[in-house]
């Protein structure tokens, strides 16, 4: 064992491997980062269009073109895939690139590890996706329990495809642990001589923390599909009240993984957003160790408010308070981020490439996600709007303009120095302008409607909701659409043929070890450390 | 090279400290099973109720005080027996023990193990209310067209919060799991019971 190990070690050769190994054997962080963003990309792509397939049906009350048993697939797949397919391996994706180079590594701590969480990737997604073509050929339904998977929806009456999505988790959940050992193994062992914590770019804290939720909440996330394994399978009856089991604790277990979850999919986007706007502002960022006391201080209140999502299951009323004023409180240190960044722009030299408007709309947008959490956390309301289209307004608000935004601004943020090419200006903004309309044109309606009533995963309506659906059905389909422009724009800036040389700066304002190196960032990096003032 | 040895060490005990913390939240997870059923025990979350009560001294009966006691019967989907309590509702006094009773038939032509799980609502209610005896405490088997009357002997007790006037006893009978299989058997009763219960129900004056 040891003898391989050693006969790999000093394989430190400059050029890079040809053809498919390259990729299959990829020790590499950048060719891995790399095949995580494109995975990603891909999957944005399914789940994008399953997302159509659900809009194209509510354009119009009625059923038109699935029957409501393929809508139930369309919006649990669609969930799955965004999430743990497109979020999750774009921003490891994003570490994998970007935190070497951050923090003046060679490379990631752990690579062979690293290329193993990456190809675990597409085994698992081709699992769950193989479950919906065969439903499409008639062979069973797809999962279709919506991607919170309840208990008794997913156990007693799971199609048998359900346990083609346990086996699927179980390996994404490997996946993200593996990759969260290996980004904390770098931080903490690979860092430049000089580079403190306290000296540590947001984008690294960010992920920092984020590793370890992850480290704490995939195994919860492991044993809740485990039990759900077993009583499926072999006659345990953890979510089952006839054997004296309790399907609110499936709930319980899910949401205790759920909720740190979703700031799993939006500190690494609080980083980006904390890189991007002091670059573009020519200023230090604003309040840089209350940053980072403000991620950990989510990070930590993320544990112990899951029970928000459930209040309507049943509980003491001291219960209910307790999650709600905890909830609450999370605003606290999302509105200092946010307060942070608008005063890192206060009196900066601002100007406004893509990625900045990104950001900049990032900070907007997700703020009106944040304020209509704070609305749900209000448990009278809550019992209002719980499963209504409030609750879709909401969470697509800080994981399309919240989330997504932040990597969309990455990628134009850093395309230049992963390609040494500057990518189509003009193209960005164009992208940037209808995405952000559209975007809102999608899902601001949804507001509305959940107000009024309409409940969610539901492929009809009453009529009174016609106008709003048919409003967000046109901005669903211009969005869609619209990332075909950053589609285009990513593989004309990798050929290159027709745009500027990108500087090793890239960007006027740019600070960091990153951007010492050259541009594209050579294969191999920071062979030697550099020194970090 | 020094400096790549330390690093290789120091990557190692990372990933010992956090393989152990992955274990540990593994195992977490399944920890929740019980600390759950702890939490609702303590709080009478979902109306669980405790087990056979049995009295250590005799329990003062409060006279000045009366609670209406209401009696719900489910079956779960598709099993293909009709139950039903006796008494729809009684008047209590706290600490009284009463003594009601529920019918089973075993509508199908196999014989059925069943087991029932009660409910109390309201939830604070659920640690006051305590059974003697019940047929709920152990599984009932019902043979083919069996029809068995089953006694539940409660009390409620006096320590129970003043605003509470009324609590709800229901119970939900279960095909107990893995005394058939209880998946295809309940796809086919549920299939069966909706036809024969379509095809002997008489049409009804709207």
């Amino acid at each position: 064992m040891s003898a391989v190990i050693e006969e790999h070690h000093d394989d430190h050769h400059d050029h890079k491997p040809t053809g498919i190994g390259r990729w299959l054997f990829s020790t590499n962080h950048k060719d891995i980062g790399t095949m995580y963003l494109w995975f990603s990309f891909i999957m944005f792509f399914v789940g994008g269009t399953l997302a159509l397939v659900i809009r194209a049906e509510l354009f119009e009350p009625g059923l038109q073109f699935v029957e409501p048993e393929l809508f139930n697939q369309m919006t649990t797949l669609h969930g799955l895939i965004m999430v743990f397919g497109v979020i999750m391996p774009s921003f490891v994706g994003l570490a994998n690139w970007m935190v070497p180079m951050m923090i003046g590594a060679p490379d990631m701590a752990l690579p062979r590890m690293n290329n193993w969480s990456f190809w675990l990737l597409p085994g698992a997604f081709g699992l769950l996706i193989a479950s919906l073509i065969m439903s499409l050929m008639g062979m069973g339904s797809a999962p279709n329990f919506g991607w919170t998977f309840y208990a008794p929806l997913s156990t007693t009456y799971g199609p048998a495809s359900t346990d083609f999505f346990i086996f699927s988790v179980h390996m994404m959940g490997i996946s993200s642990i593996m990759g969260a050992i290996n980004i904390i193994a770098t931080i903490i062992n690979m860092r430049a001589p000089g580079m403190t914590y306290m000296k540590m770019p947001i984008f690294v804290w960010t992920w920092f923390i984020t590793a370890y939720l992850l480290i704490a909440v995939m195994p919860v996330l492991a044993g809740v599909v485990t039990m759900m394994l077993t009583d499926r399978n072999f006659g345990t009856s953890f979510f089952s009240a006839a054997g004296g089991g309790d399907p609110v604790l499936f709930q319980h277990v899910f949401w205790f993984f759920g909720h740190p979850e979703v700031y799993i999919m939006i500190l690494p986007s609080f980083g980006i957003i904390s890189q991007i706007v002091p670059t573009f502002s020519r200023k230090k960022i604003f309040g840089y160790s209350s940053m980072v006391y403000a991620t950990s201080s989510i990070a930590f209140l993320s544990f112990i408010v899951w029970a928000h999502h459930m209040f309507t299951t049943g509980m003491p009323v001291a219960t209910e308070l307790f999650f709600m004023y905890a909830t609450m409180l999370i605003a606290v240190p999302t509105g200092v981020k946010v307060f942070n960044w608008v005063s890192t722009m206060w009196r900066g030299s601002l100007t406004f490439e893509t990625p900045m408007l990104f950001a900049i709309a990032f900070i907007f947008l997700f703020t009106i996600g944040g304020f209509t959490g704070l609305m749900l956390s209000i448990v009278p309301a809550d019992f209002q709007y719980q499963d209504t289209y409030f609750v879709v307004a909401h969470f697509h608000y800080v994981l399309v303009t919240g989330a997504l935004y932040g990597i969309f601004a990455a990628v134009y943020f850093w395309l230049p120095k992963w390609t040494g090419n500057m990518y189509d200006e003009k193209l960005g903004k164009i992208h940037f302008w209808v995405s952000t309309i559209s975007v809102n044109v999608l899902f601001f309606p949804m507001h509305f409607l959940g107000l009024a009533g309409m409940p969610r995963r539901i492929p009809d309506y009453s009529l009174q909701f016609a106008e709003f659906n048919a409003i967000a059905s046109v901005g669903a389909f211009v969005f869609g659409f619209s990332q075909l422009i950053l589609l285009y724009n990513i593989i004309k800036t990798i050929r290159g043929k027709s745009t500027v040389k990108a500087t090793a700066q890239v960007w006027e304002g740019a600070e960091g070890l990153e951007w010492t190196l050259p541009s594209p960032a050579p294969f191999h990096s920071f062979t030697t450390p550099p020194t970090f003032k | 090279m020094e400096n790549a040895d330390n690093t290789n060490t120091g990557n190692k005990k990372v990933i010992r400290n956090l393989l152990f913390v992955v274990v540990c939240m593994f195992g977490f997870g399944f920890a929740l099973v019980p600390l759950y059923d702890a939490f609702c025990y303590v709080t009478g979350l979902n109306g669980k109720t405790g087990d056979q009560f049995v009295s250590d001294a005799p329990v003062q009966v409060d006279t000045s005080r009366e609670i209406r006691v209401e009696f719900l019967a489910n079956t779960n989907d598709g099993m293909p027996w009709e139950f039903r309590p006796l008494t729809y509702s009684v008047k209590v006094h706290p600490g009284e023990a009463t003594r009601v009773e529920y019918v089973a038939i075993n509508k199908a032509d196999r014989d059925i193990v069943g087991q029932a799980i009660p409910s109390v609502a309201p939830g604070l209610a659920a640690s006051h209310f305590q059974k003697t005896e019940c047929f709920c405490f152990t599984e009932q088997v019902l043979k083919a067209g069996e029809e068995k009357t089953m006694p539940v002997v409660f009390m409620i007790d006096p320590s129970i919060d003043e605003d509470i006037h009324e609590v709800t006893l229901s119970y939900t009978f279960f095909i107990k799991p893995g005394s058939e299989d209880a998946k295809v058997h309940t796809v086919e009763t549920a299939v069966k019971a909706i036809s024969s219960v379509a095809l002997s129900t008489p049409p009804t004056q709207h």
